[in-house]
C-alpha cells in the first residue's frame, strides 16, 4: 500500500474561504453531529445514505402536528370524494319541493336548500370535482412551471429575457381575470379549468424554479458536464433538475391550495361546473341569494368546506416545507 | 513571557483558581455535550489550560476537533443543545459558568474580545463603519462624539493609513484584510484582558495574513493583553503563540512551549501532523508527505482507551483499553500518551521513498499557451484579467501557478479549459494542435485531454448522483466506452484513486471529504487527460487529508505522465508539487521559470514579497519585507509597472510609475517583468537579510 487513507468522519472539512461561517452562533452543531452520528466502520463513509435521510425526513414529517392536521382534513375530504356514494343520506339532485330552506337537523344534518336537496350530501359529492380539477391543474403548472424555469434559468440572456417580460406581463394580470377570458374563449369545461389554472400557475412556479437553476448552474458540477460535452437538456433534466427538486415540491403543496380556491372561485364565478351537478363554489353562488332571507346554512357549508380543504393542504405544505428546510 | 508557568500546565484539580490575578483564562477539566435528538454526545473532554497574562496561547488541530467549541464554552456562546456539563472556565479570577446575565454582558463588553474569520460577517453590511467603531465606545460611556474621535483614534491604533475615508465606508467597499483590521480595532479597543482570535486569517491572502498577523503582534506588547489564538494552520500558531495546546477529537493531547512542540513533538497525533505538512527542502520526488491512517471517530463517541489508539501505530493493548492522561513529561510540556518517549520515533504510515518519476520526459510540448487574454466587459469599465500570458509545459511536469486571490489563477483555468472564452488572438494548442476556444465547441478528444479537479468537491459532484454515475457518465462520455468494459475502467479508476468498488453506489453527502475529492480527481483522470487543471484542490481540507490526496495525485501523475497546472496560495504546496513556477500579480506573468531557481533567487520584489509573507512552522522566515495596501482594482491598473504601488524596490527615478517592464528571460528559461537588473535585486536582498539579523 503506498498511501493509506486518511479522512475526516464527520465531512466537517474546511470549507473554502469565501463560504466560512465567522459567528459560531450561526452553525447547528445538531447538523454536522446528524451526519456523523453512526460508527464509521466504513472508514470515511458517512453511514447517511440519502434514503436513510429520506427515510429520516419522512419520519419527522409523520410526527409533525402540523403535518397530521392538514392530512386529516385532506383524508376526510378525500374519503367524502371516493367513498362519498355509500353513505350519503340523500341523492344530491334529488329535489323535495315539501322541504325545501330546512333549518339543519336530524334529519337533514346541514338543512336543505331552495329546491329542498340536502346541504349534507351536496357538501359531501361537492369534493370530487374539485379534488379532480386542482391537483390536474397543479400538476400541470409544475411541470410547466419546471421546464420554463430550467430553460429560462439555464440559458439565461435572451431568451431569459424575452420568455421572463412575457411571464411578467401575465403575472401582472389576476389568475382569475384570466381564466375567465380564457374560458370565455373555448366554453367552461373540466378540461379548459385545468389547463387555464395549470398555464397561469406555472407561469408562478417557473419563477422560483428559475431562480434556483441560477444558483445551481454556478456550482462546479455544470461546468464539469459541459467539460465531458454533455449537451444543455441532459444537462438541465439529469443534472440540474434533481437538484431543486426540493423548492419545486413546496412550490407545488403551496400552488395546490391557491388551485383549490381558484377552482372554487371560478365555479363561484359560473366558468366552472355546471348545475345540477353539486359543487361548494357553484352552491355558494347559487345560495348566497337567499342568505338575506336567513338561510345561512345553504352557504356556510359548502364555504366552511372549502376553507377546510385549504387550510388542510396549507398545513401539509408548512410541514413538507419545514422538513425540507431542516 | 514564554514558559513563564510552567507549572501550570497539566492544570491538576487541586490546584485551581488559587492562584488568582495569575492567569488570564484558567480551563479545568471542562466537558462539554450536545444534546442531538435526546442523546448527549460529549464533545469535549477534559480540557484544561492556561493563558498567563499577556500570553499568548494557541489551540491548533483540524476541523471537528473542537477547537471553536472551546471558544463558545469560554464565552458561553454555546448554542442551546450544548452545555457545559463538568469543569470550569475562570477569568480574572471569576467563574464564568456561574455568572448572571448582567456579569456575562460585562465580560463580553469588556474583558473578552472574540474575533472571528470572516470580518464581513461580523460587521453590519447597512452601517458605516465609523458608526460600528464608535458604538462600542458609546457603549463603554463616551457622548456620541467623542465615540465618533475615538473610533478615529482606534483605526489609527490597527495601521489603517486613512481613517477618514474608512469611517465613511461601508464593510462592502473594504477589502477583506481592511475589515478585519476594523473588527480587531473594535475587539482591542475596550482594552481587553483576553483578546481570542478564532481562525482570524484563514479567509484572508497570505500577503495579507502576514500583515494581520504583524498588527496583532504589535498590538500584544502594546495592549499587553492575552491571546487565545485558534487555526488550523500550524506554521501560524508557530509564529504567533508562545504556548500551544495541540487538540484531537475533543481532547488536547500535547502542550507546551511552541517551539519545543514543535520541533520536537511528544504525541503521535502531532507527529503525524507535522509529517503532513511540506516543508522547505522537501520535493514530490525525493521526500514523500506521510498521513495518518485511518479516521476521526465521530463526535460524542467516547472510545475506551486513547483516543488516538486505532490510528496509532505505537499503540498496545494498554493504549486500547486505558484512557491516557495529561501527563507532565518535563521542559513544561504536557502530553497525553503512554509512550511520549517513543513518539518521535513512530513508524511513517507511508514508505518515504517511493520512486517517482518526475519532470520533463519529451522535448515536445503538450501544452501551449500563446498571447492569451482574457477582458471582461461591462457597460462602464473593462477589467483586464489575464494580459498576455504565455506558457509552455511538457508532459509529466507541474505548472505551479501562484499569487494573490483575484490575479488570475482562476481565470487562467477557466480559459484553458474552455469555460471562458477568451479575448481574439489567444491561442491554446494541445499536441500540437489548436483548439477551440470554448468548451461547447471542442471536440471529444479536446475535451478529453484537459480536464479539471476543482477546489470545492461538494459543488463540483453532483450530490445527487452515485460515484458509479459521477465518475461511469464521464466514461462514456470522454472514453467512449459502455457495458462490461466501462464497468471494468471504472472499477480500475476507483481503485487507482485507492477507492473500493464498495463506493460506486455512494453518494458525495456519504463520503468524507477526503473521498469526495478522491471521486473528483476519479473524473478527472477517467478520459486519460494530457494536461490536468488543479484549481486549488486541497484548499479545502484538513492536513492530513491534504497529504494523502498531494501523494496520490503525485502517483498518479509518475504513472500517467500527466501535465498539472496547480493553481494555489499555499506556496508550501506548490514548492512540493511544481517544477514550474508562473507568479501572477494583475492577471499579469511576473516571473516564470524552474522551481528551484523561483524560490532560490533572486526574486521579483512581489515574488519576494509572497515568499515572505508565509510564516514557517521552524520558525526560520527569510528576511521579510511587506507589501503596502490593498491589491490595485484590475479595472483600473496602475500605470507603469502595476506592481509599482506596492513595491518595496522601487527605482527612484520614476521609471516604474511610467513605464511597463517587458517580461525579459534573466536567466536560461526564467522570465521575469522587472525593470531591477536581477544582481542588483540579489543584492538588495542580501542587504535586506542583512539588516534583518
Amino acid at each position: 500500500m503506498a498511501t493509506t487513507e486518511t479522512g475526516d468522519s464527520t465531512g466537517r472539512q474546511l470549507p473554502p474561504a469565501d463560504q466560512l461561517i465567522s459567528d459560531p452562533a450561526a452553525i447547528d452543531p445538531a447538523l454536522p453531529l446528524v451526519l456523523a452520528a453512526d460508527d464509521l466502520r466504513a472508514g470515511g463513509v458517512l453511514d447517511s445514505s440519502s434514503k436513510r435521510i429520506r427515510r429520516e425526513q419522512l419520519r419527522l414529517l409523520a410526527r409533525s402536528r402540523t403535518f397530521q392536521a392538514g392530512a386529516a382534513i385532506l383524508l376526510v375530504w378525500i374519503v367524502c370524494a371516493v367513498f362519498g356514494g355509500l353513505f350519503r343520506p340523500y341523492n344530491p339532485l334529488a329535489q323535495n319541493l315539501l322541504s325545501i330552506n330546512q333549518a339543519p337537523s336530524a334529519r337533514h344534518l346541514f338543512g336543505t336548500d331552495n329546491l329542498g336537496r340536502d346541504v349534507f350530501s351536496r357538501v359531501v359529492i361537492g369534493s370530487r370535482d374539485i379534488l379532480v380539477i386542482a391537483p390536474l391543474a397543479t400538476v400541470l403548472g409544475t411541470v410547466l412551471g419546471t421546464v420554463l424555469g430550467l430553460l429560462q434559468g439555464y440559458y439565461r440572456g435572451v431568451v431569459d429575457a424575452i420568455t421572463g417580460r412575457v411571464v411578467e406581463a401575465f403575472l401582472a394580470l389576476p389568475v382569475v381575470i384570466v381564466a375567465f377570458l380564457f374560458i370565455v374563449a373555448v366554453g367552461p369545461s373540466e378540461a379548459s379549468l385545468i389547463i387555464v389554472i395549470g398555464f397561469a400557475f406555472g407561469l408562478v412556479i417557473s419563477r422560483t424554479v428559475r431562480t434556483a437553476v441560477l444558483q445551481e448552474r454556478e456550482l462546479d458540477y455544470v461546468a464539469a458536464a459541459r467539460l465531458r460535452g454533455e449537451g444543455a437538456l441532459h444537462t438541465m433534466f439529469v443534472e440540474v433538475l434533481p437538484n431543486i427538486l426540493a423548492p419545486i415540491i413546496v412550490e407545488f403543496t403551496v400552488r395546490l391550495g391557491y388551485a383549490i380556491f381558484a377552482v372554487a372561485t371560478l365555479s363561484f364565478l359560473g366558468f366552472g361546473v355546471r348545475p345540477p351537478t353539486p359543487d361548494w363554489g357553484a352552491d355558494i353562488a347559487t345560495n348566497a341569494q337567499y342568505l338575506a332571507a336567513g338561510y345561512w346554512w345553504e352557504t356556510l357549508f359548502p364555504a366552511l368546506a372549502i376553507a377546510s380543504l385549504i387550510t388542510g393542504i396549507n398545513l401539509i405544505g408548512d410541514s413538507i416545507e419545514s422538513v425540507i428546510i431542516q | 513571557m514564554k514558559g513563564e508557568d510552567a507549572g501550570a500546565l497539566t492544570a491538576p484539580a487541586e490546584t485551581s483558581p488559587t492562584a488568582q490575578g495569575r492567569y488570564t483564562l484558567e480551563v479545568d477539566h471542562l466537558d462539554v455535550a450536545y444534546t442531538v435528538r435526546g442523546n448527549d454526545r460529549l464533545t469535549l473532554r477534559d480540557i484544561s489550560f492556561r493563558v498567563g497574562q499577556q500570553e499568548s496561547f494557541g489551540l491548533v488541530g483540524e476541523s471537528g476537533c473542537g477547537k471553536s467549541t472551546t471558544v463558545q464554552a469560554i464565552t458561553r456562546y454555546l448554542p442551546r443543545n450544548g452545555r457545559v456539563t463538568a469543569g470550569s472556565v475562570t477569568t480574572g479570577g471569576r467563574d464564568v459558568m456561574s455568572m448572571g446575565p448582567e456579569d456575562l454582558r460585562r465580560l463580553r463588553a469588556r474583558e473578552v474580545s472574540v474575533v472571528y474569520q470572516e470580518p464581513g460577517r461580523a460587521l453590519n453590511p447597512s452601517m458605516r463603519i465609523g458608526r460600528q467603531v464608535a458604538e462600542v465606545f458609546e457603549v463603554m460611556g463616551s457622548p456620541r462624539k467623542e465615540a465618533m474621535e475615538r473610533a478615529e483614534h482606534a483605526l489609527r491604533t490597527v495601521q489603517i493609513a486613512d481613517p477618514g475615508r474608512v469611517i465613511r465606508a461601508y464593510p462592502h467597499q473594504l477589502s477583506g484584510g481592511m475589515l478585519q483590521r476594523v473588527v480587531i480595532a473594535m475587539a482591542i479597543a475596550v482594552e481587553p484582558n483576553l483578546l481570542v482570535l478564532d481562525e482570524p486569517t484563514t479567509a484572508l491572502d497570505a500577503t495579507v495574513e502576514a500583515e494581520v498577523l504583524d498588527l496583532v503582534s504589535g498590538l500584544r506588547e502594546q495592549f499587553r493583553t492575552a491571546v487565545l489564538f485558534i487555526s488550523h494552520n500550524l506554521a501560524v500558531i508557530a509564529k504567533m503563540c508562545d504556548r500551544v495546546g495541540v487538540m484531537y477529537a475533543g481532547e488536547i493531547v500535547e502542550q507546551g512551549p511552541a517551539q519545543d512542540v514543535f520541533d520536537d513533538p511528544r504525541h503521535p497525533y502531532t507527529v503525524g501532523l507535522l509529517r503532513c505538512v511540506p516543508r522547505r527542502g522537501h520535493r514530490k520526488d525525493h521526500d514523500r508527505l506521510d498521513s495518518i491512517p485511518g479516521f476521526l471517530p465521530s463526535p460524542g463517541q467516547v472510545p475506551t482507551g486513547c483516543v488516538f489508539a486505532a490510528r496509532c501505530a505505537l499503540a498496545d493493548n494498554r493504549c486500547r483499553s486505558e484512557t491516557p492522561a495529561m501527563e507532565d513529561i518535563g521542559g513544561a510540556r504536557a502530553s497525553r500518551c503512554f509512550k511520549h518517549g517513543e513518539a518521535p520515533s513512530l513508524p511513517r504510515a507511508t514508505p518515504a521513498d517511493v520512486a517517482v518519476r518526475s519532470g520533463r520526459t519529451s522535448s515536445e510540448p503538450v501544452i501551449r499557451v500563446e498571447h492569451v487574454s482574457k477582458t471582461y466587459s461591462t457597460r462602464a469599465e473593462s477589467v483586464r484579467a489575464l494580459v498576455d500570458v504565455n506558457l509552455e509545459l511538457y508532459p509529466g511536469e507541474t505548472l505551479g501557478v501562484v499569487g494573490e486571490s483575484g490575479c488570475g489563477k482562476t481565470t487562467l483555468a477557466r480559459v484553458l479549459l474552455g469555460l471562458t472564452g477568451p479575448d481574439e488572438g489567444s491561442v491554446v494548442e494541445i499536441r500540437g494542435q489548436r483548439v477551440a476556444p470554448t468548451a461547447a465547441r471542442r471536440g471529444r478528444d479536446d475535451l478529453r485531454l484537459l480536464q479539471i479537479v476543482f477546489q470545492n468537491p461538494d459543488s463540483a459532484l453532483n450530490r445527487r448522483h452515485s460515484v458509479r454515475h459521477i465518475v461511469g457518465r464521464t466514461l462514456t462520455k470522454l472514453a467512449g466506452l459502455d457495458g462490461e468494459e466501462r464497468e471494468e475502467r471504472l472499477v480500475d479508476i476507483v481503485r487507482s484513486v485507492r477507492m473500493e468498488p464498495r463506493h460506486l453506489p455512494m453518494r458525495p453527502a456519504q463520503l468524507s471529504g477526503g473521498l469526495k475529492q478522491r471521486v473528483a480527481i476519479a473524473r478527472a483522470f477517467a478520459g486519460q487527460p494530457a494536461v490536468l487543471v488543479c484549481d486549488e484542490p486541497t484548499s479545502a481540507l484538513d492536513v492530513s487529508v491534504q497529504a494523502a490526496i498531494l501523494n496520490l495525485l503525485v502517483d498518479l501523475q509518475s504513472r500517467e505522465q500527466v501535465t498539472y497546472v496547480f493553481i494555489s496560495h499555499d506556496l508550501g504546496v506548490v514548492r512540493y508539487l511544481s517544477d514550474r513556477i508562473a507568479v501572477l500579480y494583475l492577471g499579469r506573468i511576473m516571473e516564470y521559470g524552474p522551481a528551484e531557481s523561483v524560490f532560490a533567487g533572486p526574486h521579483h520584489p512581489y515574488t519576494e514579497a509572497l515568499l515572505s509573507a508565509v510564516p514557517t512552522l521552524d520558525g526560520t522566515g527569510r528576511e521579510r519585507i511587506r507589501l503596502e495596501g490593498d491589491i490595485p482594482s484590475p479595472a483600473d491598473p496602475p500605470s507603469g509597472c502595476v506592481f509599482h504601488t506596492r513595491c518595496p524596490r522601487r527605482l527612484a527615478d520614476g521609471t516604474c510609475e511610467t513605464v511597463e517592464p517587458p517580461l525579459r528571460e534573466v536567466e536560461p528559461g526564467k522570465v521575469m517583468r522587472c525593470h531591477l537588473p536581477l544582481d542588483e535585486l540579489g543584492r538588495l536582498e542580501e542587504e535586506a537579510a542583512a539588516a534583518a539579523d
